[in-house]
């Protein structure tokens, strides 16, 4: 049986090209890059490289890239990070309801420390109001932090208008979780009006435990993590050289194939979105009908999403409920709910998310064994 | 380098004409247990006691000892010939291993061999003497010691002052076999460690319903066994399939009778799984009243299908208490491990908490029960579940 993946947002599979680059930096060019000798140069040498790759695909500068150990690294770095160092300027927080929990425990995190937070509610498709956002900026804000891409239903947010409005009406900093977006959809031009940005090696085909942090340049932060001064002082430890390097080489990778990826994805989904949509009754799309390429939410009703997914999985077929952050936890994901879903929709909710590495037949096939899972536990469920 | 223990075993001692056979089986225990750290273990059974001299640390010993069933305490000792001056080097030696500080200590001689030319008090007040001239900071104490010091002249001599707890019971398997029903819960790997406990081998069964139950819960139960193979050396577990039946169930059950028809499914599959085995009994975890199928109704119900005893070792049990064991045998932190059942689709809104047998046989009367319960043991899947070295 062939095995289709269709959970590309909780972790991707590494490419191969990636996988060699990581083996040799484990295997040949070894070196700390702090070491005064050769190797420690070698090592330097491709870590720069690395840091390049990633700063081009932002269009931004090497020196605004500092490495760290993945998402959630970067984003309690960024809030926590930003909420320090200003707060001789101001108490005051915003960021939306539907964040990763790595977002939003570490803003839950700072309310316990006497920080006040906005959280910015979102419409039945996962749009937050900038009307809302304008209202809720004081001049005693010192951050707001919105994600690009949701992780469950793939909603874009309008990051460019936050910034502007943002820019425009306070002395807030601006951090944006671009976990779900990098290399999967074009950035807004040169990062315009984001000071702070979190990216992730693990979702665009890259090594788990690495990530990165854009930060602005002249926009100071908290270190969290103080030592040795790597990362010019700024996030200190050995540097995680195989990561660094895989990392730089998915991302170059990704951004070459951009466009091209980018539409692929976008008939995958067409097709996979239609197809349930119009052949299996009682089925609601959570999310909007565009949005991010790789990511499909659906719920389907009268069925329980885990029941569900152990259904496909018997045919080989890997999708998710909600995040899987969230699957370990009972209980319903919190996106969903911030949506203003039912309970039925909540409890039958599916998450696909593509790769470009996907045939319409995977679609075609997923959608049929879809139609007959669904079917079998409906017949079962409580009547 | 060897070292010996004296192993005590209390009740076994007792049993009359089945002794030989009582300590038989709880020598091949110990020496299954003590395997991972020292294949030639030497087990010597003599009065009441069993020597065992062995390379493994003493650490290895008294945490493999304290999971075995039927030892009541475990005593590293040493022995020496019957020579009072090399007992008393002995004892001096022991002592001098002890927290000994400001501790008061008498000496208990038991002198079996009455070839050896001094009496026990005389053994004693020389051992006694020789210890309080070379340490300081002992005191004699004989009615209340602080510190025993036990002195054995038999073919020769042992010479020992700890007494570490095992955890009593009869050894696992001198009771025959018996068959668990394992979910994953609190309840039942407790039950389990009852029935271990009074020398009843286990073989466990779990009812697995992919896709409504996840794999990690079947790795779950899996654990669960793992750590009840501690007390016994081994737990065979069989996974039915039980997906099939379930749905069936399902679709003719009338809802409010599902419970107790699945219920009365699995005692079926687990009563011919355990007939196949030689296992004669069935275990499970219920206590009266904690659920809609523990109700007393419900297990007269569920009792109906059974031919064999069902032990039911919790069935007094508050929930509190179960919990308190459960922490005790290292099954807690694994049974309150997340993977729900997603079974609970298949839980009632309203089911009957005191089903009459006339409404189960009805609801029953609908199902090809011989059939669902063939077809169920023809899907099961054995696993031999070793405990963690």
């Amino acid at each position: 049986m062939k095995e289709i993946y269709l959970d590309n947002s909780a972790t991707t599979k590494v490419l191969e090209e990636v996988a060699r680059a990581v083996f040799d930096t484990m295997t040949l060019h070894f070196g700390n890059p702090s070491s005064l000798h050769r190797k420690g140069i070698e090592a330097e040498k491709i870590m720069q490289e690395a840091r390049e790759n990633i700063a081009k695909a932002l269009g931004a500068s090497p020196k605004e890239i500092y490495f760290t150990s993945g998402g959630t690294e970067s984003n309690n770095w960024a809030v926590k990070g930003a909420a320090y160092a200003r707060r001789r300027k101001g108490n005051h927080l915003i960021t939306t309801a539907i964040e990763h929990p790595s977002v939003l425990e570490t803003f839950a995190a700072l309310e316990r420390e006497g920080f006040s937070v906005t959280y910015l509610q979102v419409d039945r498709e996962g749009f937050i109001d900038l009307n809302q956002l304008k209202e809720a900026l004081t001049p005693e804000t010192i951050l707001v932090s919105i994600m690009y891409v949701n992780n469950e239903v793939g909603t874009i947010e309008p990051i460019q208008g936050a910034a502007q409005i943002i820019k425009a009406s306070s002395n807030a900093l601006f951090h944006v979780d671009a976990v779900q977006a990098f290399a999967k959809i074009p950035l807004v031009s040169k990062l315009e009006g984001i000071d702070l940005l979190s990216l992730s090696g693990h979702k665009i085909y890259g090594p788990k435990g690495i990530g990165a942090l854009f930060v602005r340049d002249k926009v100071s932060i908290a270190p969290l993590l103080h030592g040795g001064g790597q990362e010019t002082g700024q996030r200190s430890g050995t540097e995680n050289l195989p990561g660094i390097a895989g990392f730089g080489k998915a991302a170059k990778i990704c951004i070459d194939n951009l466009e091209k990826w980018h539409s692929q994805m976008v008939q995958l989904k067409e097709r996979l979105m239609k197809g349930i949509l119009d052949n299996i009754p009682d089925t609601v799309l959570n999310g909007p009908v565009s949005g991010a390429p790789h990511i499909l939410n659906i719920s389907f009703l009268g069925t329980r999403g885990e029941i569900l997914l152990h259904a496909l999985e018997s045919k080989n077929i890997y999708v998710s409920t909600g995040s899987a952050c969230s699957s370990h936890k009972s209980g319903n994901s919190h996106v969903l709910k911030a949506m203003g879903k039912s309970e039925e929709e909540q409890d039958g909710a599916i998450r696909f998310s593509l790769s470009p590495f996907l045939s319409m037949e995977d679609i075609d096939y997923t959608i049929e064994v879809l139609a007959d899972e669904v079917r079998e536990i409906r017949k079962l469920m409580r009547r | 380098m060897e070292n010996l223990y004296l192993i005590s075993f209390g009740e076994i001692a007792l049993k009359g004409e089945n002794r030989p056979y009582f300590e038989r089986i709880l020598i091949q225990r110990i020496k299954q247990a003590l395997l991972p750290y020292d294949d030639s273990v030497q087990l010597e059974k003599t009065h009441g006691r069993i020597y065992c001299y062995t390379k493994a640390s003493r650490e290895q010993v008294l945490n493999t000892l304290k999971n075995v069933f039927g030892i009541v305490y475990i005593s590293p000792a040493k022995s020496c010939e019957n020579d009072l001056e090399q007992i008393k080097n002995t004892a001096l030696e022991i002592m001098r291993n002890q927290n000994y500080k400001g501790k008061t200590f008498k000496v208990e001689t038991r002198r079996p061999n009455k070839g050896f030319p001094f009496k026990s008090p005389e053994v004693s007040r020389q051992v006694g003497a020789h210890i309080l001239r070379n340490l300081e900071g002992l005191k004699v104490d004989v009615h209340n010691p602080e510190i025993q010091l036990d002195v054995e002249i038999r073919e020769r001599s042992f010479v020992y002052c700890e007494k570490v707890p095992g955890p009593g019971g009869l050894p696992v398997g001198c009771n025959g076999k018996a068959m668990l029903l394992l979910s994953g819960g609190i309840d039942s790997p407790v039950a389990g460690y009852m029935l271990m406990k009074r020398g009843i081998e286990l073989e466990a069964i779990y009812f697995h319903s992919f896709p409504f139950t996840s794999d990690r819960a079947k790795d779950k139960v899996i654990e669960l066994c793992r750590v009840l193979a501690k007390y016994s050396g081994k737990v065979r577990l069989h996974v039915v399939n039980f997906t099939e039946a379930l749905k069936e169930m399902r679709k003719q059950t009338p809802e409010e009778f599902l419970t107790i028809t699945m219920r009365r499914m699995m005692m079926r599959i687990a009563q011919k799984t355990a007939a196949s085995v030689g296992a004669k009994a069935l275990i499970t975890g219920e206590s009266l009243g904690q659920v809609a199928s523990q109700t007393l109704e419900a297990i007269v119900a569920t009792n109906e299908v059974a031919t064999i005893p069902i032990f039911r070792p919790l069935i007094g049990f508050d929930k509190i208490e179960i919990m308190e064991l459960a922490k005790k045998i290292g099954t807690y932190d694994i049974s309150i491990r997340p993977y729900a059942d997603c079974c609970t689709v298949f839980v009632p809104r309203h089911p009957k908490t005191r089903p009459n047998l006339s409404g189960v046989h009805d609801a029953e009367s609908l199902l090809d029960v011989d059939k669902l319960t063939e077809m169920s043991l023809k899907d099961i899947e054995i696993i031999d579940v070793k405990p963690q070295v």
